[in-house]
């Protein structure tokens, strides 16, 4: 990623090329002062994540009157029920379709988008110029034009509906997921290119045999990173909707905020169950977000 | 087969950059069929309230405090993780649940645990805890930079060890024939090597400290007073709370100046182009 350029700029170290077997240092001695400062984060990240799990297991009156951190002596599921029963699989639902709805229209445009820039940017300025304009979407934050999105919104008669979320939530989504997919399209050896073309494959015969397989990691990881930005997006619902039908999680979770702020306890389960997709996905996904992040942004 | 992405975005995200500009000359109220245009009312408004030069400060404060925070702590943990060894490999997967979390889950939650009265720090007694976190205009600002902090490191520590994995081995070798330390390697192989990964992890950073708004909203609503009213808080209340959508027009229209303007700043630093393949040769 960046130090075989770095080495080709900076002539340097030009004539190191290791083999890439041995790029990883060794690990020679403990790191005393490397192990502490680990240990030390973990638990600056896992506390707060403990004592909401606990806590949401814990009884209202338990929660004033005994120590946070000590798990509880009779836990209890009082508080899962409360949050089910008061709308949660609605909002779930909501939250479903609208991380669904945007994020499989966004990586299929997405895809076709970077095998075209990829393929096509080298005899097209039109595309150099589409490939310019997600470039320069990268640095555009939702935030900046949120009012004109609300706008359009509204002009297209879709203000508190879920597609309202969804459409520009697409759009969004698309110009990160371009640039991931276009860096792993691009090294795809041109050779296999070729051959396809000499057996007679079409651009959409190379783009669904040649370059799906092949980008499937990226693909597994910018649907992993979408879905996870739109299922906890919070300005574009809090915005474009409005009647509680329509709310999804993050939403919902400061509307229960506000209405049952004194049960501590049911909030937290709230923040549990809304989670809990998510780190499933991580669970079961983590191998290839992980390695497909670093090779989005590393660069 | 660029055109159904090319569509979508311009619908929602070309368009709108010219529509927050043409807005910033108007003074829509968010609600009215019609849009009155104002000239540069919004933007007399704007510039000569003294609302604009706090936000402007609270998100450079914002900015810079939690990009020191953030970056040595990262790129420690990122050299950290980077070796390979079991035990780091399984902190690596827990570091990372942080991203996941909601900025909404995780602001819910830093305001209960930081409540003086039912929060950790009276549960546990801990005087020093015991503060009115919130209520406080400096710790306000200093608990914003910290849950950012929080949330943000796993990310960015995944960056380093990708660009520390990168240095040739060799280079450690060398430098280990010629007697270099621990530290020595660091400060003279590790952090010179990974001076791309740096400015790639600080353009994700600052630019996107400028677009705080949901972990901010919900854990100060910009309070107390302005304390933690960044830009993008600044520009929610004026247009969807004050319906001044003209000035907050104005807001965003400065937003998207300065996150163009640090990008490009950022990106002359590392004086590279983005679109370079991954390979070498390619």
């Amino acid at each position: 990623m960046t130090t075989t350029l770095d080495h080709r700029k900076s002539g340097k170290a030009a004539h190191v090329a290791p083999p890439p077997t041995s790029r990883r240092p060794k690990l020679l001695q403990y790191n005393w002062f490397g192990g502490l400062a680990g240990w030390l984060w973990l638990g600056v990240v896992i506390i707060p994540i403990y004592w909401i799990v606990i806590t949401s297991f814990k009884l209202q009156a338990d929660y004033y009157s005994t120590n946070p951190l000590v798990p509880p002596a009779n836990p209890s599921l009082e508080n899962y029920r409360f949050v089910l029963e008061h709308d949660f699989v609605r909002y779930f639902f909501n939250s479903v379709i609208v991380t669904v709805g945007a994020v499989a229209p966004a990586i299929v445009a997405s895809f076709m988008a970077a095998y075209a820039i990829v393929r096509g940017s080298s005899v097209s300025r039109f595309l150099r110029t589409v490939n310019g304009v997600f470039l320069m979407g990268l640095a555009i934050p939702l935030q900046a034009v949120i009012i004109p999105v609300y706008l359009i919104i509204i002009k297209l008669q879709m203000y508190d509906t879920l597609g309202a979320i969804i459409l520009p939530s697409i759009a969004f989504a698309i110009p990160l997921s371009v640039l991931v997919l276009s860096n792993f399209i691009r090294d795809i050896p041109k050779e296999l290119f070729e051959s396809m073309r000499i057996d007679g494959a079409t651009e959409w015969g190379t783009l669904w045999r040649l370059a799906l397989p092949l980008t499937r990691p990226a693909l597994v990881t910018v649907t992993i990173y979408q879905g996870l930005q739109v299922w906890n997006g919070f300005l574009l619902p809090l915005i474009l909707t409005q009647n509680p039908d329509k709310r999804v999680l993050p939403l919902a979770l400061t509307a229960f905020q506000g209405q049952y702020n004194i049960n501590i306890p049911a909030v937290l389960a709230s923040v549990v169950l809304t989670t809990l997709p998510i780190l499933v996905l991580y669970v079961v996904g983590r191998r290839q977000l992980l390695s497909g992040l670093t090779a989005g942004f590393g660069k | 087969m660029a055109w159904p992405a090319l569509i979508a975005f311009t619908i929602f995200g070309v368009i709108p950059l010219f529509g927050v500009l043409y807005l910033s000359f108007s003074s829509w109220n968010g609600l009215s069929e019609t849009i009155p245009m104002s000239g540069l009312e919004s933007w007399k408004s704007v510039l000569s309230d003294p609302g604009l030069p706090h936000a402007l400060w609270v998100t450079f404060l914002i900015m810079a405090l939690s990009w020191l925070a953030q970056t040595p702590i990262s790129i420690l943990l990122g050299v950290f993780i980077a070796k390979h060894a079991r035990y780091r490999s399984v902190l690596a997967v827990l570091f990372f649940v942080p991203l996941l979390l909601s900025q909404v889950a995780i602001s819910i939650t830093y305001k209960m645990l930081l409540d003086p009265n039912f929060g950790l720090g009276a549960g546990l007694g801990l005087e020093f805890l015991q503060q009115d976190w919130l209520g406080d205009s400096t710790l306000a600002v200093g608990v914003v930079i910290f849950v950012v902090s929080w949330q943000w490191i796993p990310f960015h520590s995944l960056i380093y060890q990708g660009g520390v994995r990168q240095i040739p081995a060799s280079m450690y070798e060398a430098a280990e024939i010629d007697g270099a330390g621990r530290v020595r390697k660091f400060f003279s192989i590790t952090l010179p090597q990974l001076k791309y990964t740096i400015i790639t992890s600080s353009t994700l950073m600052v630019v996107g400290s400028l677009t705080f708004f949901d972990l901010i909203w919900v854990l100060t609503a910009g309070g107390p007073g302005d304390a933690t009213r960044a830009l993008a808080v600044d520009m929610y209340q004026r247009g969807f709370k004050a319906t001044l959508m003209g000035p907050a027009s104005v807001i965003a229209v400065i937003l998207v100046l300065l996150g163009l303007g640090l990008a490009l700043l950022l990106r002359r630093l590392g004086g590279r182009d983005a679109t370079e393949s991954q390979l070498e040769g390619a």
